[in-house]
């Protein structure tokens, strides 16, 4: 029984060891890596590539762009999440896996569709043109691309809760007399709270880091359609290695903010 | 009993609509529109395309890297995953938050950091460098920033599960005399294998597609370490619409194939969820 | 139930309806800055105090334009009172050109060859003839193909032909994703060209064993320098003049720029994109922006940035920077571009074929 224990320690540490060690290789020295290049040729260098005002530009599209993936995602989040969960019908296997399909699709392939659909070869396109409508290679391109990677992560995180909670309470206070916003005001939000935020949380970090699809469909217009993954690019492809890493670090740290958020939120969850 | 309980919980033709609409903006019509494009070819054409040689051996080579990055994170993830739920240690939750870190940081940031590191002038890639092995412009580079890209994937799918999981079995099978790795085998890992599907399904999924840091490390030499993915890129620098969109449909209908299996095994592990909550 | 069901269309029809309009909403918000500063352009530019162009180029023009841009918004102000304001974008020139093609609102184009313009010509956004719309085939400043090596050449490269030789690491772009790397690629053929005198079957050759060498393709000639000077990947960078000099610029002490015996004439092509400027009433002013290229003053910025300045008097004054001796083919020696991009880079071209079996 001793020995039995002692092994299980050691297999314990290992264990530990080996997840630390690979953590560190493949998180923590990427992560290092672009901090000290920010870092390399002082801390005013770093100040004013941070303080650009193309940058600042950046990050305001990257913050508009983020703000509205989570708001559309989440109001999706919500209602498909409650039609998957609480009705049964056909197709649902279906309605799931389109409802996935945009985190396996190739960002390339994202932005080309969203080109296809309302660039200029697309048969709406004169009637978008009429309306004045830019989407393509302007700000609604850029949210619309965002919204559609971080599409399932909302969704993702409440089906199982609202799964595992099931539909007998719901129905309890239906048969009550109470009303469907009311239902889901009293009985479900409470359940699915956490999940929801942690599931915010996980597609707002995404959304700001979002660089192929973007890339696809900005037609990077400096000071007007640059997201701040896509200003990094563009600084890395002027030789300006130090401002890029400089830019990139505060995506890391805007990063870092929101996983700390996160973390604190399930901790939360997790006491409740 | 099905009529009746749609009757008792009211809602559905909102939120069905409400999720339809959202659903077919955001993803079905733009996908059509792709479906569309591409039936304007006919089939052989299509197949022409999608049977040259660069074509295929670059489908060979994102499905050999994704493929065995996704092992790779399949059993670092159960390991991570495990780590995490069943074990105390110093930093532990600063371990558990660094995780998401692969989503939240731009792709092309990660891939221009990794290619710094193990290039042979890098920390890393100067080390290897000593034994002959080249990482960065290699297809071990690409297998590499796959690596990086789909790690949250299968931690984030087996952590829930491993939480739930009840521990009375293992705890019975202890006592009368199992060994740990036998227990681990025939009672832990049949409870977390849709789990581990499913984390490796989507992490499979996504690093076939992946395209920002990848370029930067491969060295994108034709027939050795081109991507399918750089592949559509430069036919549409070519404007070659049509053969970037055939290529791109059947990436499509690959990843949906992928998603399909992993939401069928889901249901799967979603009833083990519910029955470890109760 | 087939109610039910309609009621779900008819739900999801509305939703999808309120939908656009939302994006629409995001879409009035976000590009204020854009929308309304062009549509009043559009109806008086001349009286109105500002107007706003956007000139989509290639990406080693990037300090070009950066100091041409101050230059114009000056001269603009002198000739007309009016303040302009220049968006740049930089990209993959093949990049730019589909973008534009496909809707991204360019009042001039500034790609790095006339293939590309020609594309967005193809989608019906330029009219016909354009080369010839300002001088010199609208190349207002030109390039050329150089080798960039390590400092003291330790692999004694000096022409096309120690490229070939076993041991020797290259670094190129892609010809298929990049406009510059279809000028390396042409000038290597024209090297070749001359050595057998026209015997395809050996320039092929020649052209296969020298791409064998290279080590890593990558898609933009950007990414090829950082593969280069970053990564300290090869031997030798075939890169355009400008990028070769930029690079000695920030490391003077690492790198040498050696010139081949043969190159070719890169002519950057710049465009009016006709469909644009006719909808945004900007003709006026994009067509000066392009004209004043050709001015003494921008002459010699495209000089100072490294660009050979198309006024042989002014090429002159820079004598003591660029290599002037050299032996420069130019397209119309492939029979322009159309021609050579049938023959070498369309699909199953012959850069496909050296990299067949």
């Amino acid at each position: 029984m001793q020995e039995n224990k002692k092994v299980s320690r050691a297999v314990k540490w290992i264990l530990i060891s080996v997840c630390v060690v690979f953590v560190f290789f493949m998180l923590i020295l990427p992560l290092i890596t672009v901090i000290t290049e920010a870092l390399r040729s002082g801390w005013e260098t770093y100040q004013k590539a941070v303080a650009d005002e193309y940058a600042l530009n950046a990050a305001g599209l990257t913050i508009e762009a983020t703000v509205f993936a989570v708001l559309i995602n989440t109001v999706f989040g919500i209602f498909a999440s409650w039609a998957i969960t609480k009705f049964p019908f056909r197709g649902k296997k279906l309605l799931t896996t389109l409802i996935d399909i945009p985190v396996t699709v190739s960002p390339i392939i994202a932005g080309l569709i969203f080109l296809l659909t309302f660039g200029r070869q697309s048969p709406i396109y004169p009637w978008l043109q009429d309306l004045g409508l830019q989407i393509v290679f302007a700000v609604p391109g850029i949210i619309l691309a965002t919204v559609f990677v971080t599409f399932p992560f909302i969704s993702r995180e409440l089906i199982p809760v609202m799964e595992a909670q099931g539909t007998e309470e719901e129905e309890a206070a239906a048969l009550m007399g109470a009303g469907g916003f009311t239902i889901f005001r009293k009985v479900t939000f409470p359940h699915i709270k956490w999940a929801l935020l942690y599931g915010i949380v996980l597609c707002a970090a995404r959304a700001m880091g979002e660089f192929g699809a973007v890339s696809v469909i900005s037609g990077h217009l400096r000071g007007k359609t640059n997201t701040l993954p896509l200003h990094v690019e563009i600084l890395f492809n002027e030789f300006q290695y130090v401002p890029a890493f400089a830019v990139s670090s505060l995506l890391v740290i805007m990063a870092l903010i929101i996983l700390i958020i996160r973390s604190i939120v399930e901790y939360r969850g997790k006491k409740a | 009993m099905n009529k009746a309980k749609k009757r008792v919980i009211p809602g559905f033709g909102l939120s069905m609509g409400v999720t339809l609409a959202i659903l077919s903006l955001i993803v079905i019509i733009p996908l059509a529109s792709l479906v569309l494009f591409t039936a304007q070819m006919n089939f052989s054409e299509i197949i022409e395309i999608i049977t040259r040689k660069r074509v295929l051996a670059s489908f060979y080579v994102s499905f050999i890297t994704a493929f065995i990055a996704s092992l790779i994170n399949a059993v670092m993830g159960v390991i991570l995953a495990w780590v995490l739920v069943r074990y105390d240690f110093p930093f532990k939750r600063v371990l558990d938050g660094m995780i998401e870190l692969p989503f939240a940081l731009p792709t092309a940031v990660a891939g221009i950091a990794l290619t710094a590191l193990t290039a042979d002038t890098g920390a890393i890639g100067s080390f290897f460098e000593q034994f002959g092995i080249k990482i960065a412009y290699t297809r071990i580079g690409i297998t590499v920033a796959l690596i990086f890209i789909g790690i949250p994937f299968v931690v984030r799918s087996v952590q829930p599960v491993l939480e739930k999981l009840d521990h009375s079995y293992e705890e019975a099978a202890g006592v009368l005399g199992a060994s740990k790795v036998k227990i681990f085998w025939k009672i832990i890992f049949p409870e977390i294998r849709p789990a581990v599907f499913t984390g490796f399904g989507l992490a499979f999924g996504r690093c076939i597609g992946e395209y920002g840091s990848v370029v930067f490390i491969a060295g994108n030499m034709p027939y050795e370490t081109e991507i399918t993915p750089l592949i559509i890129m430069s036919e549409l620098q070519e404007y070659d619409y049509t053969s970037a969109t055939a290529i791109a449909l059947v990436m499509l209908l690959f990843s949906f194939a992928v998603l399909f299996a992993v939401n069928i095994i889901q249901a799967r592990s979603t009833k083990i969820l519910k029955g470890g909550n109760k | 139930m087939k109610k039910k069901i309609l009621s779900i269309i008819l739900a999801a029809g509305i939703l999808t309806t309120s939908a656009f309009g939302f994006t629409g909403c995001g879409n009035s918000s976000g590009s204020t800055s854009s929308g309304s500063s062009s549509s009043s352009s559009s109806e008086d530019s001349a009286s109105s105090d500002k107007v706003t162009i956007t000139n989509v180029s290639y990406d080693p023009t990037r300090e070009l334009y950066a100091a041409y841009n101050e230059a114009f918004k000056t001269h603009w102000k002198e000739q007309t009172g009016q303040d302009v304001e220049i968006t740049q974008s930089h990209g993959g020139s093949g990049k730019q050109a589909l973008e534009v093609a496909n809707g991204l609102e360019a009042d001039v184009v500034t790609l790095a060859l006339e293939g590309d313009v020609n594309a967005v010509r193809d989608a019906g956004l330029i009219e016909d003839g354009w080369v010839k719309e300002f001088d010199k085939d609208s190349a207002p400043y030109t390039s050329t193909i150089v080798f960039l090596v390590r400092k003291g050449n330790p692999k004694n490269i000096k022409d096309w032909d120690d490229l070939v030789k076993d041991g020797v690491g290259i670094i190129t772009p892609n010809p298929k994703t990049s406009g510059g790397a279809r000028w390396n690629y042409l000038a290597a053929w024209a090297y070749a060209d001359k050595l057998y005198n026209g015997d395809e079957a050996k320039i092929q050759e020649f052209i296969k064993k020298l791409f064998q060498n290279v080590l890593v393709l990558d898609s933009g000639a950007r990414g090829a320098t950082t593969t280069f000077v970053e990564n300290g990947q090869g031997d030798v960078l075939i890169a355009w003049e400008n990028e070769a000099f930029l690079s000695i610029k920030d490391y003077p002490d690492d790198y040498e720029i050696i010139t081949p015996s043969i190159s070719i004439l890169a002519q950057p092509s710049v465009a009016i994109v006709d469909e644009v400027v006719d909808k945004r009433g900007t003709r006026e002013v994009a067509t000066e922006y392009l004209n004043y290229l050709y001015s003494d003053e921008a002459q010699k910025i495209a000089g100072d940035n490294y660009y050979r300045p198309s006024n042989e008097e002014i090429l002159k004054e820079y004598s003591d920077v660029f290599n002037l001796d050299i032996n420069l083919v130019t397209i119309d020696d492939f029979g322009g571009w159309d021609e050579a991009q049938e023959k070498h880079f369309a699909d199953g071209g012959i850069f496909d074929q050296i990299y067949e079996e």
